[in-house]
């Protein structure tokens, strides 16, 4: 199984809008340790050390085009 | 009561008085590995002469926790009952958040098994049967106070330069074994270095005395302990109702203000309680991963910390020493008795390097889940651990160590590869299994064996018949034949072979 880079989610906004929420009057410290525990619970039901390791390259390298800083 | 330590002295010996002789083995270094050695090639009829530079055991608060393979191997020489009998056995650890128990883990399950997962002993009480088992044994030359300050190798022998109370002479062998520790004269002396990392943080380790009776308990572990500021704590009950406890203290700290009494006691007391405490030995311990490239040099072989340093979260430092030592045994008992060729000895460069790499990339994953380096690594440690109070998965990533398990030789060169699912893998050691008449690794002899489940074909080497009763562990049907080298590890397995795989296996096995 590859990772899925087309658009997967049913309701696109209702998932982001749901992601905001979740870190609402998070300090930036608080975000980050939610977005670990985020990050640990996705992985784990992913499983696929394959998949994994693509979805590591694809955030690692966002943009075709690198932006500049 | 503190240990008693036993002075050896200084002896003459034949070299001391002018007269040259040519040992087949010579070995530096009298630790655990340098002993094991010595008791093990004895095992096998070779004669050897040990150089130890002090003059009694290992001091302060080293190894403690000794595993199930290190029991089987010294049990051969009689050690393992008397570190059972004196030590404290364990098969479980339990880990901690702050304060709150997080889950706990299970190294072996309740069973007829010979051995527990561990035994925790003072390193000073293995390294002092492992002595008297070397006492009893007429083929053993153990020289204390005599320290070896050069080391020459020629291309068939060796000539170490030794120094005693009474002078230097020089000592001839065939053979030498480097099982000097981490400041090895003999690495030095052949201009070798030891290539990998070196961690930051400091850690308090001692060894100390509660007067009071505490619930005997196997390993905890701490992350974020209520009790210390500090990153991790880890205790662990050993013989003589002493306790080894663990602080982490991070990477700078005043080394001997941490290690005044007093501010060890304070610690203590916070950790187990409002008893009054004794501290029987406290150091700062820095840790490193690291080895040298290859461990054979011509005649000059290395073993244990000489070889390979490890921090010590999982106990693989000197349980990984004691494995060089029996696997370097046989196949340089082999070599001098003509047994095998020469580069039989370059296996034990391949398997026990692959075991050193195996102890260093774990003992290294563990060190960096107890030490983050960055930001983002401290995020996500911390979010493990949190996870895992409440989710099984988060657990298996929860890092305090992983407790020292034998390498299995995987891929090695003298394994032969056949078909055959299950079971025990080629490189991997031999289960020890209760059978009708006592436990298996009791009845191996020090020489090649075969196991076989059925009738087999005459062999140049004893074959053990096999119950079917065992065959769930061996994955055998009825003619089934397994291979063991005489360190008990698995060469081979087949289902029905004929006579000619087997011989070309146990050729193979012999370095070809
Ligand atoms: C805090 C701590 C905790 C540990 N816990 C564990 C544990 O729980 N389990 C475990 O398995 N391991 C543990 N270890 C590791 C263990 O102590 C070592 O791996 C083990 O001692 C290695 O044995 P060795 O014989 O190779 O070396 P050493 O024990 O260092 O022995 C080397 C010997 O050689 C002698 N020597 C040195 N130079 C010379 C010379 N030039 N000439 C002659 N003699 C010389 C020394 O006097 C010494 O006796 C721990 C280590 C530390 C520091």
């Amino acid at each position: 199984m590859a990772l899925v880079t087309t658009p997967n989610l049913r309701d696109p906004d209702g998932f982001y809008e749901a992601l905001m929420e979740l870190h609402e009057g998070l300090s930036p410290e608080e975000s980050a340790a939610l977005n670990a525990r985020l990050v640990l619970l996705l992985a784990n039901h992913i499983g696929d050390e394959a998949v994994l390791e693509e979805a590591f390259r694809a955030a690692r390298r966002p943009a075709l085009v690198q932006h500049s800083p | 009561m503190a240990y008693a330590y036993r002075s050896h002295p200084w002896r003459s010996c034949p070299e001391a008085e002018g007269r040259a002789l040519r040992h087949p083995v010579l070995i530096a270094g009298g630790g655990p590995v340098g002993l094991t050695t010595a008791l093990e090639l004895a095992a096998y009829g070779i004669p050897s002469v040990v150089f130890e530079d002090g003059d009694r055991v290992s001091e302060g608060s080293r190894g403690l926790c000794w595993a199930k393979r290190s029991l089987e191997i010294l049990d051969r020489h009689g050690v393992a009952k008397r570190l059972i009998d004196k030590g404290y056995t364990w098969n479980t650890g339990r880990l901690f958040h702050g304060e709150q128990e997080i889950y706990h883990f299970v190294l072996q399950e309740q069973g007829s098994h010979k051995f527990p997962a561990f035994v925790n002993v003072q390193q000073y009480y293995a390294e002092e049967f492992l002595v008297e088992a070397v006492e009893r044994q007429p083929l053993i030359d153990l020289r204390w106070r005599s320290k070896v300050v050069d080391v020459r190798p020629g291309p068939d022998g060796v000539v170490l330069e030794v120094e005693t109370p009474h002078g230097r002479y020089s000592a001839e062998g065939d053979w030498l074994v480097a099982a000097d520790g981490t400041r090895s004269a003999a690495r030095r002396a052949l201009g070798l270095d030891f290539q990998g990392d070196t961690y930051e943080d400091c850690f308090l380790i001692a060894d100390v005395k509660v007067h009071a009776s505490l619930p005997k308990a196997d390993r905890r572990f701490w992350f974020h302990p209520s009790f210390h500021a500090g990153d991790t704590a880890l205790c662990h009950k050993q013989a003589d109702d002493q306790w080894r406890v663990d602080f982490q203290l991070g990477p700078e700290v005043d080394r001997e203000a941490e290690k005044a009494p007093e501010k060890v006691i304070a610690r203590v007391r916070k950790m187990l309680g409002d008893h009054p405490v004794s501290v029987e030995w406290a150091s700062i311990y820095t840790f490193q991963g690291r080895r040298l490239e290859r461990f054979r040099h011509g005649r000059v072989l290395f073993a244990g910390d000489s070889a390979h340093q490890v921090s010590p979260f999982g106990a693989r430092g000197g349980n990984s020493g004691i494995q060089d030592a029996e696997n370097l045994a046989w196949k340089l008992a082999f070599v001098i008795q003509g047994k095998a060729l020469e580069d039989l000895l370059d296996s034990y460069d391949v398997e026990r390097g692959q075991a050193a790499a195996e102890n260093i990339r774990l003992t290294g994953r563990s060190t960096r889940f107890l030490t983050p380096k960055s930001p983002a690594e401290r995020i996500f440690r911390d979010a493990v651990l949190h996870l895992a109070e409440k989710h099984l998965f988060a657990r298996g990533l929860v890092n305090s160590g992983r407790l020292s398990v034998p390498t299995v030789h995987e891929g090695s060169p003298l394994n032969t590869e056949t078909d055959f699912e299950g079971g025990v893998l080629p490189g991997e050691p031999c289960p020890n299994l209760l059978m009708e008449h006592g436990y298996l690794l009791d009845r191996l002899p020090r020489d090649f064996v075969g196991l076989a489940f059925g009738p087999a074909p005459d062999l140049p080497f004893p074959v053990i018949a096999m119950p079917m009763q065992a065959a769930s562990a061996f994955a055998a049907a009825p003619g089934t034949f397994y291979l063991l080298r005489p360190d008990q590890h698995v060469v081979a397995r087949w289902q029905d072979p004929d006579l000619k795989e087997i011989l070309a296996a146990h050729a193979r096995a012999l370095g070809g």
